[in-house]
C-alpha cells in the first residue's frame, strides 16, 4: 500500500532525512517514534507530498509521489491525514468541515456529502455538535471531528501526525478509543505517536527513528521485548518511566 | 516606437539646481516636522495616557480630529485660518511647515502611545522605586525603550511624511514637486520632468525603507 | 480677530448663477464618494489578487507582486496622479492617445479612480499577503492534505481567514482612500476639496466653508466605519478570537 524507498530530504544545507525505506501492506497499523526533532512529522508528509524530496521515491497504492506527473491533489484525496494541531477550518461549521472536501473535490452531491458526515460524526460520538464551529469545541472533540473529516474522503489509508500530543490527558483517549476502533476495522494506518499503550494494543509494527534514520522497524513484540537498539531502548525508558 | 522619439530629457540637466532648491524645501520640511511632530506627538501621548481625564480628553480629541480629515484639508485650513487669528498674511512655506508639524503629531502620538504601553508596567515601578519623579522616570526609562520599540514604525511614518510633502502643491509652496513643475513649464518639458521627479521620489523612498527593514531585521535580532 | 462671520451663506447663490453654495458641497460629496467607491473596488480586487500572489511558491509571479506593490508605494499619491494624467495618454499609441486627450468622457474621474485604485491596491495587497502569512502553515497543509488544489486551498481555507482577520487595517484603508480623493481636485475632479476651495474663493467665508466640508468629510468616513463595523460583525467566527462563544 505505502513503499518509502531510501527517501532523503534536505531544508537547504540542513538533512532531515537520510535513506529511510520502509513499507506498510493493506490493513497494517505502524506506529512511528523517536525523539523531537528526529524528522517524523517530515517522513510523514512525505507520503503524502506535503513536504517534497529530493532523493529516492515513495509509493502509494502504486503511484509514485515524486514523478512530478502524478497528480498529487487526486492522490491526497484518497489519503486521509490528520494533524497534531487538528487544524480544522475555523470558519466554517462542523458540518461544513465535513462536506467542503467530499463536495469540492469528489464532486458529491450536497445531500450525499452532508448524510455521510452526520453518519461520520455519529461515529466520533459528536453528533449533537454538527452546527457548531470549531472554536467552539473542546480538543478532544475537534481532533475527533478532524479524524472524521478525513474519513469522510473514504480514505484507503490515514496518517496521523502526533494526534494526541496537544491534547490534554484526560482527552486522550476518547481519540484513541475512535483510532483503535479503525484499526480494528482493517484500516491502513501510519501513525507518529508516543503512546506505548497505543502501539502495544493494535501496532503490527513500531518504527524507531532518530536523527532522520530510521533506526529500528521491528515487529511490535520484538520492539517492546529485548532485542534493539540503545538509542531506542534509552527513548522507551524515558517514555515509559512516567 | 515612434512616441518616445518625442521625449527630451536633456532639459533636466539644466534645471538641477532649481529642482535642488525644491528637494531642499521637502527635506527641511519632512525633518522639521518630524522632529516637532515626534516631540508634540509624544506630549499627545503622555496626555492621553495621564490620569488627568480633561488633559487626556482634549488630546484624544485632538489626534482623533486631525486622523479623520484629509490632510488636504487640513493644509488649507491652517493657511486660511492662521494669518486670520495672526493678523498678518503667512508665507506659503512658513505655513507648511506648522501644517505638518500639527499633524504629523497626531500620527505620530499614535505610535509613541503603542510604544508606551509596550514598556512593561515593572519598568515604571522600577523607576518609582528608585525614587525617580514622574517626568524622571518618563524621560530616563520608559520614552527611551519606547523609542526604541518604534524605531521602525517612526521612520516609516516618516517615508509617508516624505510622500505627503507634495501637497504642498495645495498651496503653492515651492518643494521639489512645485519645482518641477515650475521648470517644466519654463522649457515647455512638463512631461519630462513629472517623470524625473516620480523618479527622484521613488529612488529616496525605495532607499529610505530598504533601510526601514534592515534595521527592523537588527532590532529584531537584538530583542 | 475680525472675522465677519456669515452662517447662511450656505444658501445664498453662487456669484455665477442661480446654484446655492449647498449644491456645491453636495455635488461635490457625491464626487467624493464616487471616486473613493470605485477606486475602493479596484484596490479590494487588485490588492487581494496581488498580495495573494506574493505568498504563492512561484518565483516569478512573487516578484511581479513585489515590484507592483514598490512601485505604487514609493512615490507621492500626487505625483502618481499627474503621471497619470499627463505623462501616461503620451505612452499610449497614437489614436488612443488622441482619443484620451481628446474625447475621453469624464477623463479626470476615470482617471483620478485608476490612479487611487492602484496605488491603494499596494496596500491592500500588503495587508493581504501579512493576513495570509499569519495563519499557521498547518491549514494550508490541511487544505491539501484532503485533496484541494492550491487554487481551492487558497479559495476556501486561506483566504476566508484571512480577509477576516485584516478587516480592521481594511477598515482604516477605506477611510484612507476617502481622505486621499481629496487629492484629485489636483486634476480637477469636482469632489469636495475642489468645491471647497472654489466656494471660499467665490464666498470669501472660508471658516464657514472649511467646517462644512470637514464636517461632510467626517460623516463619510464614520459611515465607512460603521459599513465595515457590520461586516465585521457578520462575519465573525464564533468560538475565534473576538468571536461570540
Ligand atoms: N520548514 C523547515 N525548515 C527548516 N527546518 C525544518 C523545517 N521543518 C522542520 N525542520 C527541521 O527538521 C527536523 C525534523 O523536524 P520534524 O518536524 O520532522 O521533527 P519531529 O520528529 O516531527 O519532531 P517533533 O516530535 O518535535 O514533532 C527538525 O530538526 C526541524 O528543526
Ligand atoms: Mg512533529
Amino acid at each position: 500500500m505505502i513503499k518509502i524507498a531510501n527517501i532523503s530530504k534536505w531544508y537547504g544545507q540542513f538533512r532531515v532525512l537520510t535513506d529511510c525505506s520502509t513499507q506498510i501492506t493493506k490493513g497494517e497499523v505502524v506506529v512511528v517514534c523517536g525523539p523531537s526533532g528526529s524528522g517524523k512529522s517530515t517522513l510523514i508528509k512525505c507520503v503524502n507530498g506535503l513536504e517534497p524530496f529530493q532523493q529516492g521515491d515513495i509509493i502509494v497504492n502504486d503511484i509514485s509521489i515524486g514523478d512530478p506527473k502524478t497528480n498529487l491533489p487526486q492522490l491526497r484525496a484518497h489519503v486521509g491525514m490528520v494533524f497534531q494541531h487538528f487544524e480544522l477550518f475555523p470558519h466554517m461549521t462542523i458540518t461544513q468541515n465535513l462536506t467542503i472536501g467530499q463536495v469540492k473535490v469528489l464532486g458529491r452531491s450536497k445531500d450525499e456529502a452532508h448524510q455521510r458526515a452526520l453518519q461520520l460524526l455519529d461515529r466520533v460520538g459528536l453528533n449533537s455538535q454538527a452546527d457548531k464551529f470549531p472554536g467552539q469545541l473542546s480538543g478532544g472533540q475537534q481532533q475527533r471531528v478532524a479524524i472524521a473529516r478525513a474519513l469522510a474522503m473514504d480514505p484507503i489509508c490515514m496518517l496521523f501526525d502526533e494526534p494526541t500530543s496537544a491534547l490534554d490527558p484526560e482527552m486522550i483517549n476518547e481519540v484513541l478509543d475512535v483510532m483503535v476502533g479503525l484499526a480494528n476495522e482493517g484500516m491502513t494506518m501510519m501513525v507518529v505517536s508516543h503512546e506505548m499503550g497505543f502501539a502495544r494494543k493494535v501496532a503490527n509494527r513500531v518504527i524507531f527513528m532518530d536523527n532522520g534514520s530510521i533506526v529500528e522497524d521491528a515487529a511490535t513484540e520484538e520492539f517492546f521485548g529485548t532485542p534493539r537498539s540503545e538509542r531506542a531502548q534509552l527513548f522507551l525508558s524515558k517514555i515509559l518511566s512516567h | 516606437m515612434s512616441f518616445f522619439t518625442q521625449f527630451d530629457f536633456s532639459v533636466i540637466a539644466p534645471s538641477l539646481p532649481f529642482l535642488w532648491e525644491g528637494l531642499k524645501f521637502t527635506a527641511k520640511l519632512t525633518l522639521i516636522a518630524m522632529a516637532g511632530g515626534i516631540f508634540l506627538g509624544t506630549l499627545l501621548a503622555l496626555a492621553r495616557l495621564s490620569s488627568i481625564t480633561p488633559l487626556a480628553m482634549v488630546a484624544t480629541w485632538y489626534v482623533n480630529l486631525m486622523r479623520s480629515i484629509p490632510l488636504l484639508m487640513v493644509i488649507l485650513w491652517f493657511f486660511l485660518v492662521i494669518p486670520i487669528f495672526t493678523g498678518k498674511p503667512m508665507g506659503a512655506e512658513t505655513s507648511a511647515i506648522i501644517t505638518f508639524t500639527a499633524f504629523e503629531a497626531a500620527y505620530f502620538s499614535e505610535i509613541m502611545r503603542a510604544g508606551i504601553q509596550s514598556v512593561p508596567r515593572g519598568q515604571v515601578y522600577a523607576g518609582q522605586a528608585l525614587g525617580m519623579t514622574y517626568w524622571q522616570t518618563m524621560s530616563y526609562v520608559v520614552l527611551p525603550q519606547a523609542f526604541r520599540n518604534m524605531l521602525p514604525i517612526l521612520l516609516t511614518q516618516t517615508i509617508i511624511l516624505f510622500q505627503d510633502t507634495s501637497l504642498v502643491y495645495a498651496i503653492g509652496a515651492k518643494d521639489l514637486l512645485k519645482a518641477a513643475e515650475i521648470a517644466g513649464k519654463n522649457y515647455g518639458r512638463p512631461i519630462e520632468m513629472y517623470v524625473f521627479v516620480a523618479l527622484v521620489y521613488f529612488v529616496i523612498c525605495f532607499a529610505l525603507s530598504y533601510l526601514v527593514k534592515h534595521l527592523q531585521a537588527r532590532t529584531a535580532i537584538v530583542r | 480677530m475680525n472675522y465677519h462671520w456669515n452662517w447662511g451663506i450656505f444658501l445664498q447663490q453662487v456669484q455665477s448663477g442661480d446654484e446655492t453654495y449647498l449644491d456645491w458641497l453636495i455635488s461635490g460629496l457625491g464626487w467624493t464618494v464616487a471616486v473613493a467607491l470605485a477606486a475602493w473596488l479596484i484596490a479590494l480586487v487588485l490588492g487581494s489578487l496581488i498580495g495573494t500572489l506574493r505568498t504563492v511558491p512561484n518565483r516569478g509571479l512573487a516578484m511581479v507582486a513585489t515590484a507592483h506593490v514598490e512601485l505604487f508605494r514609493n512615490i507621492p499619491l500626487l505625483v502618481q496622479l499627474l503621471l497619470w494624467f499627463f505623462v501616461v495618454p503620451e505612452l499610449l499609441p497614437r489614436d488612443l492617445s488622441l482619443w484620451v486627450k481628446q474625447d475621453m468622457p469624464a477623463k479626470e474621474f476615470f482617471t483620478a479612480v485608476i490612479c487611487l485604485g492602484l496605488f491603494t491596491s499596494a496596500r491592500v495587497a500588503e495587508q493581504v499577503r501579512a493576513g495570509i502569512q499569519s495563519l499557521s502553515r498547518g491549514q494550508k497543509m490541511a487544505g491539501l492534505a484532503i485533496g484541494f488544489t492550491l487554487p481551492q486551498t487558497y479559495r476556501y481555507v486561506l483566504l476566508p481567514m484571512a480577509f477576516r482577520i485584516i478587516i480592521p487595517p481594511l477598515t482604516s484603508e477605506f477611510m484612507n482612500i476617502i481622505k486621499n480623493s481629496s487629492v484629485a481636485f489636483a486634476i480637477g475632479v469636482l469632489e469636495l476639496t475642489f468645491q471647497a476651495r472654489q466656494m471660499q474663493e467665490d464666498s470669501e467665508q472660508g471658516i464657514e466653508t472649511y467646517l462644512a466640508v470637514t464636517l461632510l468629510y467626517f460623516i463619510v468616513a464614520f459611515s465607512a466605519n460603521r459599513g465595515m463595523a457590520l461586516i465585521e460583525r457578520r462575519t465573525r467566527v464564533p468560538g475565534y478570537i473576538g468571536g461570540a462563544k
